[in-house]
């Protein structure tokens, strides 16, 4: 077992590779046969720096060149909510872990098996995730006396003997980054800033990262500055020759492509929000309406405004309200003149929406609440996530106001719980919650490029003409009267002749619609546009329990699919049994929600908040299910929940 | 069947892209079913009355027409009115039309509001849509106090009112609706009175010809809860000393005839005052120019009473302040999605699930 390998199911084939084919890329050529060339099966990178190093940037270069390839990959971002923090400071470290493997995985990893640190505070906060014998690349130009005083190194860490249990690389990235630049006409600092080129080099050829797409994209990038693109070409490629020659990296590792993780068919990376985006545009191409979104900036949602905004082509039209409430109040506006209404946001954004989302429930239109979560209460932990707002989704308003809740489990899965969201919104005619969160957001992996034709037909009929005919023998039409198997009632656009109607937030009269304050009428309406909702044809809930002997059943929902997957298959792998399901339907809950749960001696539900969805199950189903709870704004770690199911399991 | 009437307010190129009726239209064809249920003698009867017998002059398609309220006496109103309507809820009605509008451009779209409404708690919303410049129509209700609520001050009362909530007299300093709308960019702003039906439907029709955001002020009686509020610019006896009926091009000047006053600029400060008119200064009367492309003379003119007194001296100046061409967000907005399409080409939804980094996995 070397540093590489922080997990039994890891392979390792020593010595030279019998047939290793050269990378992609225009620097294949240059590897040199004096190198060893290890095979591992996967490996967990984070790169760490100052929130001004560029690491995000970094990370996603290398997420580029990994999904290219054609590995499984997982990814986690994880920076401060200040965009430039003061400089060489602990809260203003960004970093960005990616989990790439040979065979599919699920999380973005536990534990780096390597880690680059830019500077000592990157070091200094990151040391304590790596294991004994993980391998460090550190920067030590940045390992002045002054910056190491700053996060409280009293001596040098590389060289006091504190990080005799890793294998440290001492790398002077900039001064090499400098070196290599000497002659690009850069003045001192803009060609320090390619420093983390230098490292992302060096990391591809580590790695054996195809480079192609890391040069184009830096000559798009910095297309119209063309100096900066060469410079930074330049330090991403010096990085790169400088793992093939220098003595200290004697060792490159080769993780296969996860050709027999994946079903046959056209893959790209994809985040979370990027999938949500392109959920949206799909769900009016498939529904033939225009898509309306109004949007407030918030952290971290506001990628998702960013992406239709650049789509206009599609008819997309991206409204950037003055506030949170004006956002979802034009997206209603825009419902009732026949859009496909969305309005994207995070926790607070919703507390502020509330009143529009009961309005809407009133009126009984089609519209699209999406929450990216983030920790809370109140402003919180914008930068990281969380899974607290499921209550608020659930019961946040005044009155009896149900709304459906979809939520996406995987950063792909946005795509489908969009689709699904505007399934819901149309054909029942009310407003949805997408339950995502921060970590779904920012974090990404493999994605089969569905097919057109394969997604849903979300096509909808507005009403055309009257419904009902008075005692009199007149035709009228009637705002309220209900499909009788769905309870939706007619979406009428203005514009339409003859079905000029009026609707509010003042209870209404079943079937005209008319104020009512009738008593047994709003008992009847409240009834109604509850059943509605609880009438939803949602799938059912599938269970994964291979041997059918399991006694537990973990239970989640969100975005801890990926640890609790893990989590279960580690149990297994040691021979435990565990049944897993994970709920996409939070409102309603699939129809067999209760027999499932009543199969099982035990159910653990793991959540990123205190207990909610356990709360909902206990309240719903009167079952003994059990909280497993963390709230420190990072993912479940998988080895973590696979203790927590174990020692359910030795309670059984 | 009739002939189309042709309107020249629906040839206007505010109303271009809405479709127009097929007949005449009559002012029963504006009307609901429903009961209308504001309190006996409310002002709010005649604003209806005298939009209702406006609306045919449009000659609108009448589906194509959308009134959105938010919360309060005034925003019954489209419950009246036999077009698509929405009541929505407090202070937002603003952003609704906007979102509304600016998804359909084929449409007229109509904003009722009140003082409360608007001023208080839709505040953020009415500047915002003013500067965007949308095409909406708002017409706030203004008739100083909270009525629905049964009578406590509101953002427009006068200092020191004494209400329920506020038995030793209110603290707060008003808003002057119309130094705000000028204040936030409004490209039509405009003042009427419920009583005065022939001036109120004048006002309307310039609102309803001009391309963008128009805000009318309507000063509204509410009879039980601040009666008389606007009776000095009412009163025969009264009115003709206190109210200016503003016209564009025309010298600004009013009171009866051997007391003739009038609005003239003091060149030393740059605000405007009234004075007698005299022979000696008849030609220094400022001339009413509502089309300035600079705000600074609707602005002056909006500052010659602060909205709250009325009589002793003071006029209140009625009609169109200010009416110029900016911008229409959804215009904008619309020429983008074609630019888009220009530059881009049509959609192709298969091309952007791809994107530009795909590798294949072959069964």
């Amino acid at each position: 077992m070397t540093s590489q390998v922080s997990s039994p199911i890891n392979e390792e084939h020593e010595g030279p590779a019998p047939s290793l084919g050269a990378p992609v890329g225009a620097l294949g050529e240059q590897r040199t046969s004096g190198k060893q060339t290890r095979r591992l099966d996967r490996v967990i990178i984070r790169f760490a720096g100052d929130s001004g190093d560029g690491m995000q940037l970094t990370g996603d270069r290398f997420t580029s060149e990994t999904a290219s390839f054609g590995n499984d990959l997982s990814t986690l971002p994880n920076f401060p909510a200040e965009i430039r923090a003061p400089a060489g400071t602990l809260p203003g470290v960004s970093s960005f872990q990616l989990h790439f493997a040979d065979h599919d995985i699920l999380t973005p990893g536990d534990a780096p098996d390597v880690l680059v640190a830019m500077n000592p505070a990157a070091l200094k906060a990151n040391l304590a995730d790596v294991p004994r014998g993980g391998e460090i690349i550190v920067n030590t130009d940045e390992f002045t006396k002054r910056a190491m005083a700053k996060v409280g190194y009293g001596a040098n860490p590389l060289e006091d003997g504190s990080l005799e249990a890793y294998a440290v690389h001492p790398v002077p990235l900039t001064t090499l980054t400098l070196e290599a630049l000497k002659d690009s006409g850069l003045a001192r600092k803009d060609a320090e800033r390619a420093k983390n080129m230098f490292a992302l080099g060096l990391l591809s050829w580590m790695y054996h990262r195809p480079t192609e797409g890391t040069e184009s994209f830096l000559r798009k990038k910095f297309a119209k500055k063309p100096d900066i693109a060469e410079a930074n070409v330049a330090a991403f490629r010096a990085g790169w020759n400088f793992g093939e020659t220098t003595e200290d990296f004697a060792v490159s590792y080769e993780v296969a492509p996860a050709t027999s993780a994946f079903p046959a068919g056209t893959y790209r990376n994809i985040s979370g929000n990027l999938a949500l985006a392109y959920g949206l545009i799909a769900s009016s191409s498939r529904s033939g309406l225009p898509l309306f979104l109004g949007s407030y900036p918030i952290t971290p949602a506001s990628d998702i405004l960013h992406e239709l905004s650049r789509h206009k082509n599609f008819g997309v039209r991206t409204f950037q309200a003055e506030d949170e409430i004006a956002a979802i109040g034009a997206a209603l506006g825009a419902a009732f003149g026949g859009s496909l209404a969305v309005t994207t946001t995070s926790g607070p954004g919703v507390a502020l929406k509330s009143e529009t989302i009961g309005l809407a429930v009133s009126l009984e239109l089609p519209l699209l609440v999406v929450d990216i979560q983030r920790g809370g209460p109140s402003t919180g932990m914008p930068t990281k996530t969380e899974q607290a707002d499921l209550l608020q989704a659930m019961y946040g308003r005044n009155g009896e106001a149900p709304v459906p809740i979809v939520a996406p489990a995987t950063p792909a899965e946005c795509f489908t719980a969009a689709l699904e969201a505007a399934r819901i919104a149309v054909a029942y005619r009310t407003p949805v919650m997408l339950l995502s969160d921060g970590y779904l957001a920012n974090g990404s992996e493999p994605w089969r490029v569905p097919d057109v034709d394969e997604l849903p037909d979300l096509h909808v009929e507005f009403a055309s003409g009257p419904n009902h005919t008075a005692a009199d023998g007149t035709e009228t039409f009637w705002p309220y009267l209900r499909d009788p198997e769905t309870l939706a009632r007619p979406w009428a656009v203005p514009g339409t002749p003859g079905l000029e109607h009026r609707i509010g937030g003042i209870e209404k009269q079943d079937g005209t619609g008319n104020i009512s304050y009738d008593p047994a009428n709003h008992d009847f309406m409240v009834r109604t546009r509850q059943a509605k909702i609880d009438g939803i044809t949602v799938p059912d809930i599938e269970v994964d329990d291979p041997s059918g002997a399991a006694r537990t059943l973990v239970l989640g929902w969100g975005s801890t699919y990926g640890p609790i997957t893990a989590a279960v298959r580690r149990i297994r792998r040691e021979g435990g049994l565990v049944a897993q399901a994970h709920l996409r339907h939070l409102n309603p809950f699939p129809a067999n929600l209760g027999s499932v749960l009543a199969g099982y001696d035990k159910v653990l539900v793991p959540e990123m908040n205190l207990g909610q969805l356990a709360h909902l199950i206990r309240a719903k189903y009167l079952v003994d299910a059990r909280s497993y709870t963390q709230v420190t704004g990072l993912p479940f770690k998988a080895e973590q929940l696979a203790q927590a199911i174990a020692k359910e399991n030795a309670d059984v | 069947m009739s002939e189309a009437v042709a309107s020249p307010l629906a040839s206007s190129t505010a109303l271009s892209l809405v479709p127009k009726a097929v007949g005449v239209q009559s002012m029963k064809d504006f009307k609901s079913d429903q009961e209308v249920r504001w309190c006996p003698g409310c002002g709010d009867y005649a604003i209806l009355a005298a939009v209702q017998s406006f609306m045919p002059e449009l000659g609108l398609a009448r589906e194509n027409v959308v009134f959105v309220s938010g919360i309060g006496c005034s925003s019954r109103f489209p419950y009246y009115m036999n077009t698509y309507g929405m009541h929505s809820i407090h202070g937002r009605a603003p952003a609704i039309a906007t979102g509304l509008a600016a998804s359909r451009r084929d449409l007229s779209v109509w904003v009722v509001t009140g003082d409360g409404d608007a001023l208080s708690i839709g505040g953020n919303h009415l500047i915002h849509a003013l500067r965007r410049n949308v095409n909406l129509k708002i017409l706030l209700f203004n008739n100083r106090i909270y009525g629905l609520t049964k009578g406590q001050y509101s953002p427009t009362s006068e200092v020191g009112k004494i209400t329920k909530s506020t038995p030793m007299g209110s603290l707060d300093a008003p808003f002057n609706p119309l130094s705000l709308a000028i204040g936030a960019e409004a490209s039509f702003v405009a003042r009427t009175i419920d009583s005065d039906r022939k001036h109120l439907q004048s006002v309307l029709r310039a609102a309803a010809a001009h391309e963008g955001t128009a805000l009318v002020e309507i000063y509204q009686n509410c009879n039980i809860f601040n009666d008389g509020a606007f009776d000095v610019l009412k009163d025969k006896s009264t009115a003709e000393s206190a109210l200016i009926r503003l016209e564009h091009g025309a010298p600004i000047r009013f009171g009866p005839e051997g007391a003739a006053r009038g609005v003239v600029r003091d060149p030393r400060t740059g605000d405007l005052a009234v004075v007698d008119v005299t022979p000696e200064n008849e030609a220094d009367l400022l001339v009413h120019d509502a089309h300035s492309p600079s705000p600074t003379h609707a602005f002056a003119l909006s500052r010659l009473t602060d909205g709250t007194a009325f009589g002793a001296g003071a006029a209140t100046p009625m009609g169109v302040f200010r009416d110029v061409a900016r911008p229409v967000y959804e215009t904008d907005m619309a020429e983008q999605l074609e630019s888009a399409v220009t530059r881009q080409g049509q959609g192709d939804l298969a091309k952007l699930l791809a994107g530009n980094d795909t590798w294949t996995v072959v069964g």
